[in-house]
C-alpha cells in the first residue's frame, strides 16, 4: 500500500514538491525513513529545495511548521541530500556531495552511483565516487569487481575502508583467494596511511596543549620569573582577561552587530588594558609594601584572588558565562582523512608564539625592557644609575599581568569562562615557569611545550587521569635534580 | 522582689500580645528547613540555582499558609564544594538549628558524606539529583533518578532504530564514584544485551579537565568500527570544553550521538549550541515539556528570578534536579500535613505513597517502601537555542530499582530501606 503512494507520488510531476513535502511532514518516522531511502536510490533535481529545507528541520522555506526529525532521519536527510547534489552542475558541490556518499551510501543507491561514475567530466569528482562505489561493490558478486574495488580502497587512508576490509578479512567472509590477498595488501597500505595521521594528530595535540600552557604562564614568567613576586593572583589575571572577551561580545553584539566576527580581535587590547590596570593598581597598593617577604606576598595574592573571584561572582554570577567561537574560529581543516586541525588551536598556537616574540622583543630591544632587566638583576645598582625602580616595578608587574590578559582571551576560546577559570590554570603556570627555570622566557617556552607533548604521549596509553600523576611526578623528581629549571641563569645575578 | 515583679510584668504582656496579635505567634513559631547547596567552588555552578529554587518552593508554601498552621523558615548554609565541610554543615543544621528535614546534595560524594550523620541523628534528608544508585537509607528521600530511571532507558534508545541503532559504546566520565558506578551498570546491561568487551570502551577524565583533543581523537578512531554512540558520565563544566572539541574535529551527531547524564539547561547555559544540534541528554523532566503545570512553574521561577534579581535572570532556565528540588519540598510539605507534625518518623510513614501533580506532565509517586519517586524518563535532543526537544518518552512512570540487578549480589537485598547500607 504504501510502495503504491510512493511509486503514485513519483509519478506525479506537477506540484510533485510541495506534495512531496506535505507528505512527508504528516509521515510516522519509519515512513519517512523508507520514503528517504526511495528518494537516496531515484534522485530527482526538483526535490532538491525540499531536501535542503528538510536539513533545517522544515518542509519549506515559509513554512513555520516545525519538523520532528531524530538522528537516523538526519543521516538519512544527508544521505538523500547528497545523492541528489550529484545531479549539481558544480563541481565542487558534487566533490562534496561524493565524499558524503563514501560515508553513507547503501547498496539501493549503486545503480545510480554507477551511471554518474560513467557519465562524471571532473577528475577528482570521478575517484570520489570511485571510492564511494567501492565501498559498496565489496559486496558485489563477482570476484573481479571485488578485487578492483579492494585495490582501490587501498589507496585511501580512511579509517572506514580498515573496518570495511577487516570485516572482508574475517574467517569465512571472503571465499576468493585473490581478493583475500588483494585486501590484506590493501589493509597494510591503509592502516600504514592511518598511522601516519594518528601520530601527526598526536602532535599536534601535543603543541596545541603547549601552546595553551604557554599563554596561561607567559605573564606568570614574567611576575614571578622576573619580579619574584609569587603571585597567585596570576590565575585571576587571565579570569579578567576572559571575562573582558565575554564583555566585548556582549557590548559589540548589542552596539555594534556588524563586527561580532572580529570580537576576538578587539577583545586583545581591551584584555591587556583591563588585567595590566588591575595587575598595575595591585603592584602599587599591596604588593609593593611586600618585596622581599615571599611568604607573606603569598598569603596576600592568594587573599587578593579570592577576593577578585568573589567580585566576579558578585557581578556575573557563580555561572559560567557563554563565549562563541566566531565562525572563522569554529571547525577545522581536513588534512588527512582521520586529521582534523580545528582553526581555533591553529589560531591560539600561532598566537601563543606571536605573544612570545613580542615579549622578547619588549624585553630585549626596548628602554623599558632594559630598565626591567636591571632592576630585577640588581635593584641597588639600577637605582643608583637613575632608574625609578618603583615605576619599573609596576610597569613589569602590569605587563606581566597584561599579558595573562592576553592569554586569558585564547583561553576562553578553548574552554570555560567562569569565577574559577584562573584556579584551574594557576598550578600548571607555576609548574611551567619553575620547570623552565625562573627567569628566563626561554626556558617557558620550552617547558610549556615539552610539558604539553609528553602530556599528549602519555594520555592515549595510560589515560588522562594517571597520565596527569605521572607528569607530576616526572617533574618532581626533575626538580630534584636539578632545582634550577632546565634553563638556569648564570653568573653573580642569583643574590 | 523587684525581679519577681519583672518577670510577671513580662509575662502578663506577652500574654496579652500573643491575646492581641495572632501573627506573631506565627511569626515566632516557625518551621526551620535547611538548605544544604554548595554556594561557592566547583560545584556552585550546577547547585546555586537549587538553594534559589528551594526558596522560591518555600515562599511559595508560604504564601499558602505554610504547613501545619506555621510558616517555613529555610536556613541557608553554605558548604562550599567541601565533601567533609557537608558532614559538618549538616549536623550543625541537625544539632544546632533543629531543622525539621534538609534538601541538599548534588555529587554522590557529599550525600556519601553526610549520610552517617543523618543516621547518627535521626536527621531528613531530600536528594534531588540522578544518581547511581546503590543506597537506601530510611533518613535520605531520593527525588532526582535511579539508574533505571535514566541511564538504562537511554542507552536502550540508542539501540533502537530511531536512535541510530548503535552497536559500539563509548563511556566517558569524570573520576568519581557516580560515573564508575553508572558504567558498572551500563557494561553489565550491555552484555546482557549482547554486546563485546571490545565494543565497550571506557575513558575517565579527572574534575575539571579541559583539554578533550585525545579523546575526541580516540572517539573518532573507535567509531570507525561501526555505528558508535557516546555515553557520557562528564559532570560539571567539563562539557563545554568536550563539546566544543566535538564540534571542531566535526564529530557530529549523526556519526556519532553523544547523550549525557548530567548536562540539563542550566550547564547549556554556557556553551554556543548550534553546532551540538542533534546530541542527546536523559532526563525525567525538561523546561520544554508543554502542559500547564510546567508552564506556570517556569512563569513562576523566570518571574522569581527577576523579582530577586538573580545573576542572569533574564535567561533563567530550569531542568531536572530543580524540578525534583519542587517536587521535594512540596512533597514533604505534604507529608507533614498529613502527619501532622514534623517528626521526622511520622512524616516519613505519610510520605509513603505521597503524590504530587509535578512540571514534568506526570503524577509523581513516592514509592511505598524504598524512598524513591517513580519517574517518567524522557531523551531529549539538544536545539540550537540551548533547549532541549524531547524524541522519546515512556508513557508511565517508572518504579526505581535503586539496587539495580545488574550488579551482582543486588538481589539478595530488602527492597526496604536499612540503615547502614
Amino acid at each position: 500500500m504504501l510502495r503504491l503512494l510512493f511509486t503514485l507520488l513519483l509519478l506525479l510531476p506537477l506540484a510533485t514538491q510541495a506534495s512531496e513535502g506535505e507528505f512527508f511532514l504528516t509521515a510516522k518516522p519509519a515512513e519517512q525513513a523508507s520514503l528517504l531511502e526511495t528518494w537516496a536510490a531515484q534522485p530527482d533535481a526538483a526535490r532538491l529545495p525540499l531536501l535542503e529545507n528538510l536539513r533545517q528541520g522544515r518542509i519549506a522555506e515559509n513554512d513555520t511548521r516545525k519538523l520532528r526529525l531524530n538522528n537516523r532521519l538526519r543521516g538519512l536527510i544527508d544521505n538523500t541530500l547528497a545523492s541528489h547534489q550529484l545531479l549539481s552542475d558544480q563541481a565542487n558541490v558534487r566533490l562534496v556531495a561524493a565524499q558524503q556518499l563514501q560515508k553513507t551510501a547503501q547498496p539501493a543507491q549503486m545503480a545510480f552511483l554507477d551511471r554518474r561514475f560513467a557519465s562524471e567530466p571532473d577528475a577528482a569528482v570521478h575517484a570520489a565516487l570511485g571510492l564511494a562505489l567501492a565501498n559498496l561493490q565489496l559486496g558485489a558478486s563477482e570476484p573481479a569487481v571485488r578485487l578492483a574495488a579492494v585495490r582501490l580502497l587501498g589507496e585511501t587512508g580512511d579509517p572506514l575502508a580498515r573496518t570495511r576490509l577487516e570485516a572482508l578479512l574475517q574467517p569465512d567472509a571472503e571465499t576468493d583467494a585473490a581478493v583475500r590477498i588483494a585486501a590484506e595488501t590493501s589493509l597494510a597500505q591503509v592502516q600504514r596511511k592511518l598511522l601516519v595521521g594518528e601520530l601527526l594528530g598526536q602532535a599536534f595535540s601535543g603543541l596545541s596543549l603547549g601552546s595553551i600552557l604557554l599563554l596561561a604562564a607567559l605573564g606568570l614568567a614574567i611576575t614571578f620569573g622576573l619580579l619574584g613576586v609569587i603571585n597567585m593572583a596570576h590565575g585571576e589575571m587571565l579570569m579578567l582577561g576572559a571575562y573582558s572577551t565575554y564583555m566585548v561580545q556582549v557590548l559589540l553584539q548589542r552596539y555594534a552587530p556588524g563586527a561580532i566576527e572580529f570580537y576576538p580581535l578587539i577583545a586583545l587590547p581591551v584584555a591587556f588594558a583591563v588585567s595590566a590596570g588591575v595587575g598595575m593598581a595591585l603592584e602599587r597598593t599591596v604588593i609593593r609594601h611586600l618585596y622581599g617577604r615571599p611568604l607573606e606576598t603569598l598569603l596576600a595574592t592568594w587573599g587578593i584572588s579570592l577576593i577578585l573571584i568573589q567580585a566576579v561572582r558578585l557581578i556575573f554570577g557563580a555561572q559560567n558565562v557563554e563565549v562563541s567561537n566566531p565562525a572563522w574560529l569554529s571547525g577545522g581543516i581536513q588534512v588527512l582523512p582521520n586529521l582534523v586541525l580545528p582553526y581555533n588551536r591553529l589560531v591560539i598556537i600561532g598566537f601563543a608564539l606571536a605573544v612570545v616574540l613580542l615579549t622578547w622583543l619588549l624585553l630585549n630591544r626596548t628602554r623599558l625592557g632594559l630598565n626591567v632587566r636591571a632592576v630585577t638583576q640588581n635593584r641597588n645598582m639600577a637605582a643608583c644609575c637613575g632608574v625609578s625602580t618603583g615605576r619599573v616595578d609596576m610597569l613589569a608587574f602590569g605587563l606581566g599581568s597584561g599579558i595573562a590578559g592576553l592569554g586569558g582571551v585564547a583561553l576562553s576560546q578553548v574552554g570555560n569562562v567562569g569565577p574559577d577559570l584562573g584556579q584551574s590554570y594557576i598550578i600548571d603556570s607555576f609548574l611551567v615557569v619553575v620547570l623552565g627555570g625562573v627567569g628566563q622566557l626561554a626556558g617557558s617556552l620550552w617547558a610549556a611545550f615539552g610539558l604539553g607533548i609528553a602530556n599528549k604521549l602519555l594520555e592515549p596509553q595510560i589515560g588522562a587521569v594517571l597520565g596527569k600523576i605521572l607528569i607530576l611526578a616526572l617533574i618532581i623528581l626533575f626538580i630534584q635534580k636539578r632545582p634550577q629549571g632546565l634553563f638556569a641563569l648564570k653568573g653573580r645575578v642569583i643574590d | 522582689m523587684k525581679r519577681r515583679s519583672l518577670i510577671k510584668a513580662f509575662t502578663l504582656s506577652a500574654s496579652i500580645a500573643a491575646m492581641g496579635l495572632s501573627w506573631s505567634i506565627q511569626a515566632a513559631e516557625t518551621i526551620k528547613v535547611g538548605i544544604l547547596h554548595s554556594l561557592s567552588g566547583t560545584m556552585a555552578i550546577s547547585e546555586t540555582s537549587l538553594k534559589d529554587m528551594a526558596l522560591m518552593t518555600i515562599d511559595e508554601i508560604n504564601a499558602k499558609g505554610g504547613v501545619n498552621g506555621k510558616l517555613l523558615e529555610p536556613v541557608v548554609v553554605d558548604p562550599a564544594s567541601n565533601w567533609p565541610l557537608f558532614a559538618e554543615k549538616s549536623r550543625q543544621l541537625l544539632t544546632q538549628d533543629k531543622v525539621a528535614v534538609v534538601f541538599g546534595c548534588w555529587t554522590s560524594v557529599s550525600r556519601k558524606s553526610v549520610l552517617p550523620v543523618f543516621e547518627e541523628l535521626n536527621g531528613l534528608l531530600f536528594y534531588p539529583v540522578q544518581y547511581e544508585g546503590e543506597e537506601m537509607s530510611p533518613n535520605v528521600f531520593y527525588t532526582g533518578a535511579a539508574p533505571n530511571q535514566q541511564a538504562i532507558p537511554a542507552v536502550e534508545y540508542l539501540m533502537s532504530e530511531d536512535g541510530g541503532g548503535a552497536k559500539r559504546f563509548f563511556l566517558l566520565g569524570t573520576d568519581y564514584v557516580y560515573p564508575r558506578t553508572t558504567n558498572k551498570i551500563l557494561r553489565a546491561f550491555l552484555h546482557s544485551k549482547g554486546v563485546a568487551d571490545k565494543d565497550i570502551e571506557e575513558v575517565y577524565t579527572p574534575f575539571g579537565h579541559s583539554d578533550y583533543q585525545t579523546i575526541v581523537a580516540n572517539i573518532k578512531k573507535f567509531s570507525a568500527g561501526g555505528k558508535t554512540a557516546v555515553i557520557s558520565t562528564v559532570n560539571g563544566d567539563s562539557n563545554v570544553p568536550f563539546y566544543k572539541e566535538l564540534a571542531n574535529q566535526g564529530l557530529k551527531a549523526t556519526d556519532v550521538p553523544v547523550v549525557a547524564f548530567s548536562v540539563g539547561e542550566e550547564e547549556l547555559r554556557g556553551i554556543d549550541t548550534k553546532p551540538l544540534v542533534g546530541h542527546l541528554a536523559a532526563w525525567n523532566y525538561f523546561e520544554s515539556v508543554d502542559n500547564p503545570v510546567n508552564q506556570k512553574f517556569v512563569a513562576d521561577w523566570k518571574a522569581y528570578a527577576k523579582a530577586k534579581n538573580l545573576p542572569g535572570a533574564d535567561k533563567a532556565v530550569t531542568n531536572d534536579p530543580m524540578e525534583a528540588t519542587y517536587v521535594g519540598i512540596h512533597m514533604w510539605a505534604q507529608a507533614a500535613q498529613k502527619a501532622g507534625s514534623t517528626d521526622v518518623d511520622k512524616v516519613r510513614e505519610a510520605l509513603a505513597g505521597q503524590s504530587f501533580k509535578a512540571p514534568s506532565g506526570f503524577t509523581l509517586t513516592m514509592d511505598k517502601s524504598n524512598h524513591h519517586l517513580h519517574k517518567p524518563v524522557m531523551i531529549g535532543e539538544i536545539q540550537d537555542d540551548g533547549q532541549f526537544s524531547v524524541v522519546w518518552q515512556t508513557e508511565e512512570p517508572l518504579r526505581a530499582q535503586p539496587w539495580s540487578p545488574f550488579i551482582p549480589g543486588n538481589d539478595k537485598r530488602p527492597d526496604y530501606a536499612v540503615k547502614g547500607n
